[in-house]
């Protein structure tokens, strides 16, 4: 049984197999599992805002959707996963209140999901699976023994994908 | 110079924000002992800036089911103020303003939400109304919106929300003391920079 690679918030990391990772309780943050099924090699983002602030250069490359999938990516390239073969699973972007006089109020879940998807469109990785929106929080696993993305919630159980 | 993060915070405006939380814990332990017919003490909150994960930790990690009650704050000083109380303290709640016996917060009906947000509204305006009157700013809030879930889900909701360049939150942590039990409120407060300048230059400590 190989070691469980906790993911923090804002964080991202990519192994050989055998490899597990979690990240715990997302909330409006996504979860981004990438995998090279070829290679067995995958790995796991947890962002939390979608655009880098371009006025903010010293900020976090992996708290933003759009700088941290591409150096997760380039970390996979790293250890020889080739780029059309890599695929995407993710989860998240909860919207986890409802403020009733404000309805824009929680859209950042939904802004960080349509950055993630762009994002991975732009660098041409498939989407194959996905356990998005809605309103609770999730835990998730994936592992790179067989690419299996495992979403728990209080809401609806475990689920894999 | 201003504020650009709240790790910029020193001692001195730590203790400020220990003072507002000292009043605002007071006039809420009040309101809190009148709506539950009991006797309810305080303690002397601890006030603390911490990373999200440190709030998840202290609240007994990421996965520790909790109600958050949360609203926007508007007027004077805007950004959001979250309360969250663990199970066993939304037990209690529960238990002084319905008479029921809940084992399970998570799922909570039309009247038990309505009844937290409530608490949530009149706990949350204790700190607001402390603020208010030590600074002399006006501040408003919306209507509560109250969520049962996982912590870090959560916590990180209001950072996200304000698009917060750190993952700093303000913590103020109240020790409710109702007979023999102790109950422990957390109250996070996450201002906008802007208003975070503004409400220390009210106060006389800018940075």
């Amino acid at each position: 049984m190989s070691e469980l690679i906790t993911i923090g918030i804002s964080d991202m990391k990519v192994s050989v197999n055998p490899a597990s990772f979690v990240t715990y309780a997302l909330g409006s943050c996504v979860g981004i599992c990438l995998y090279d099924a070829c290679l067995k090699v995958g790995g796991l983002a947890h962002i939390m805002l979608p655009y880098f602030p371009k006025d903010n250069p010293n900020e976090q490359i992996h708290r933003y959707a759009d700088t941290c999938l591409p150096r997760m990516i380039r970390a996979m390239e790293d250890l020889g996963c080739i780029r059309g073969r890599i695929t995407a699973k993710i989860a998240g972007g909860a919207k986890m209140f409802d403020v009733a006089d404000d309805s824009a109020f929680g859209s950042i879940g939904a802004r960080n999901i349509a950055a993630v998807k762009e994002t991975l469109n732009q660098l041409q990785v498939r989407i194959i699976a996905e356990d998005t929106g809605l309103n609770y929080g999730r835990t998730v696993y994936f592992y790179t023994e067989n690419g299996e993305m495992v979403v728990k919630s209080f809401a609806q159980g475990t689920r894999s994908f | 110079m201003s504020i650009k993060d709240l790790s910029q915070l020193n001692d001195m405006h730590i203790d400020v924000l220990k003072e507002i939380g000292n009043i605002g814990a007071g006039n809420a332990a009040t309101s809190l002992a009148q709506m539950m017919n009991r006797k309810i003490d305080m303690v002397a909150p601890a006030v603390r800036v911490l990373d999200i994960a440190d709030a998840d930790r202290a609240l007994g990690g990421p996965e520790t089911p909790v109600v958050a009650i949360l609203v926007e704050l508007h007027g004077d000083i805007r950004g959001i103020m979250m309360f969250v109380i663990g199970q066993k303290f939304a037990q209690t709640l529960l238990q002084g303003l319905l008479g029921e016996e809940k084992s399970d917060c998570l799922h909570l009906s039309d009247m038990e939400h309505s009844a937290l947000s409530e608490i949530g509204n009149i706990m949350i305006g204790s700190y607001t109304a402390a603020i208010a009157s030590l600074s002399n700013l006006e501040i408003k809030i919306s209507v509560p919106a109250v969520t049962a879930d996982m912590v870090g889900s959560l916590l990180t909701v209001p950072a996200a929300e304000m698009g917060s360049v750190s993952d700093k939150i303000i913590f103020i942590e109240d020790d409710f003391i109702n007979s023999n039990d102790i109950i422990t409120a957390n109250m996070m407060l996450i201002p906008n920079l802007e208003s975070l300048n503004k409400l220390m230059n009210s106060l006389g400590i800018a940075l």
